[in-house]
């Protein structure tokens, strides 16, 4: 245990010790702050159906923002190592190979977490400052942040993956990028297709990321999604660990 | 506290050691010799357990390398080749981390980086960051990091190729003074530095050891013992020709400088000619103003195992 705390704090503090981690939280707290803005000036103006936090989670900058930060955060996990050379040391010393996947998973989704906590600070802000609610309810924070974090473990495996199977940064960066885009935007499929019938709506609706997130941020603390991304998750781990130790075998 | 035994690697296609058997005991400091590519990475790789072999067995300090890989891990340090290392990290934060990694007891972290710091030089370094450091600091963090957990073994491969002659023979020392606790297994190509250094050398070649003794056993084997240089004044007769009828001479070769000829002798094994030489110099009234015996080296054991048609 102590050796995966010894990883993990390494995987954590590696963030901070480039620039990377910088310019995602500066331009994720850009993005992020522009979209409470954006939402708040257009909620003034008109009576609305939904509340301010809602409204947040649910606007097409906040999606913009999030499908960019994984690529950036999850590129460098593997590939640097590889092109450093730097798992030569790191695999002979007495570590096992899930403790180093585990570690850099945590590690990558500890930042993501962080990138979270300024938004918190919007709620605040927004209630002190206007005397109302921002939420209907605590569970809409629960499920929307809850939302955030089945995501965000997701397509941080699906990172962890693309890092895995190649030494070149961009490439893992292509990789996830593209394979987290395909199926957020799958999500969409529904409102494109006009035609399609009710029960594939119905069947292309357990998976969109974008109806999800209008449930649970509603503060409706849906099990489904949490049992799809766990077990996604789970699955995108161990072929990252597998492809992890098939390095070994192809050297 | 090595044993190997009919250790094979095969990248795709290609063999890159084939049945290799040595072992190396407790306090030993072996060398491992050979040309580039000949398999001495390799093999330092599957010791070290970063890739497994096709066939054969290892063991490190007792421990299978494959079947109780973590065990022979915590037991040995090893240094790979150009010593990557994590360039934005601190040299002392690296080696904190590093033998928290490698176990060492919380209590105990801070003295031991402390100590390997001390011993390998890194004080005035400590607070710098890796990727600003020369390469011989490099190096020697890499060192520092091989024997931070206080291991039994240490695995150096090139400790010191890419330093300059005075960090060559400090990490030399250095790694003198180490053979002292640990047993060392390391490849160089620095040949002189073996002489010096190691007890016992391995010299392997396209896969294959060709020779594995204590470096004077090796020079006594070898074919030509080296090399004898006259300088003379010989007039009309044919000088090489001349030297070349002393028994135990093998080829002559000469070159002239001004009035002198300067023959370059190669010589059979454990014979002297130089008696001969000057007797034949006397009684042909040469004049002789050089005649001196060049003793093999390493370098020739390395050259006629690893290349026979030179010699």
């Amino acid at each position: 245990m102590r050796k995966f705390y010894t990883l993990l704090t390494r995987e954590v503090r590696s963030y901070f010790y480039s620039p990377i981690a910088y310019i995602v939280l500066v331009f994720f707290l850009f993005v992020s702050g522009a979209d409470f803005y954006f939402q708040l000036t257009f909620m003034n103006g008109q009576p609305v159906s939904y509340s301010v936090q809602e409204a947040f989670f649910n606007s097409v900058f906040f999606w913009f923002a999030f499908v960019l930060i994984f690529p950036l955060i999850t590129m460098r996990l593997f590939a640097e190592e590889f092109k450093l050379g730097t798992i030569e040391p790191l695999m002979t010393a007495p570590v096992r190979d899930w403790q180093v996947v585990l570690a850099k998973f945590f590690g990558a989704l500890f930042f993501y977490a962080i990138l979270w906590i300024p938004t918190l600070l919007y709620f605040a802000v927004f209630q002190t400052m206007t005397h109302q609610s921002a939420a209907n309810s605590t569970g809409a924070y629960l499920g929307a942040y809850l939302m955030l974090l089945l995501l965000g473990m997701f397509y941080i495996s699906i990172g962890c993956f693309a890092s895995v199977v190649t030494k070149n940064q961009i490439v893992a960066a292509v990789i996830s990028f593209c394979a987290i885009t395909l199926h957020f935007f799958s999500g969409l499929i529904s409102f494109v297709l006009r035609e399609v019938s009710s029960s594939t709506r119905q069947v292309l609706g357990y998976f969109s990321a974008l109806e999800q997130m209008g449930t649970l941020s509603r503060g409706e603390i849906d099990t489904r999604p949490m049992v799809l991304y766990v077990s996604m998750t789970i699955l995108m781990l161990t072929l990252t660990y597998q492809a992890f130790q098939s390095r070994k075998w192809r050297l | 506290m090595i044993k190997v035994e009919n250790l094979t690697k095969r990248y795709a296609g290609q063999t890159a050691i084939q049945d290799l058997n040595f072992e190396v005991g407790k306090g030993e400091i072996m060398g491992f010799l050979g040309p580039n590519g000949a398999g001495k990475s390799t093999t330092m790789r599957i010791l070290s357990s970063f890739m497994p072999p096709t066939s054969g067995r290892a063991s490190v300090a007792g421990f299978d390398i494959f079947e109780q890989s973590l065990q022979a891990r915590a037991h040995l340090g090893y240094m790979p080749e150009n010593v990557p290392l994590y360039n934005d990290m601190r040299v002392t934060e690296y080696l904190d981390y590093r033998a928290a990694l490698k176990g060492v007891p919380h209590r105990r972290v801070a003295e031991r980086v402390g100590d390997v710091k001390e011993l390998c030089g890194l004080k005035e370094v400590e607070k710098k960051i890796i990727g600003a450091l020369s390469k011989g600091y490099r190096q020697r963090v890499g060192l520092a990091d091989a024997l931070v957990h206080e291991p039994d073994l240490l695995i150096l491969d090139e400790p010191t190729s890419g330093l300059d002659p005075n960090q060559i023979r400090q990490v030399r020392d250095l790694i003198k003074n180490l053979g002292k606790q640990h047993t060392i297994l390391l490849s160089t190509h620095i040949l002189p530095e073996v002489e010096m250094t190691c007890s016992r050398v391995i010299i392997i070649n396209k896969g294959r050891i060709e020779a594995c003794d204590t470096p004077e056993n090796l020079l006594s084997q070898i074919r030509t013992a080296g090399g004898v240089i006259v300088e003379a004044k010989v007039g009309s007769d044919n000088g090489a020709e001349a030297l070349k009828k002393i028994p135990g001479v093998r080829d002559v070769t000469a070159s002239i400088e001004g009035a002198w000829q300067i023959f370059a002798l190669r010589v059979e094994a454990h014979a002297d000619v130089r008696e001969e030489i000057f007797r034949l110099a006397a009684a042909r009234h040469w004049t002789l103003r050089e005649l001196s015996q060049r003793k093999a080296t390493l370098e020739d054991v390395f050259v006629e195992i690893t290349h026979p048609d030179v010699v």
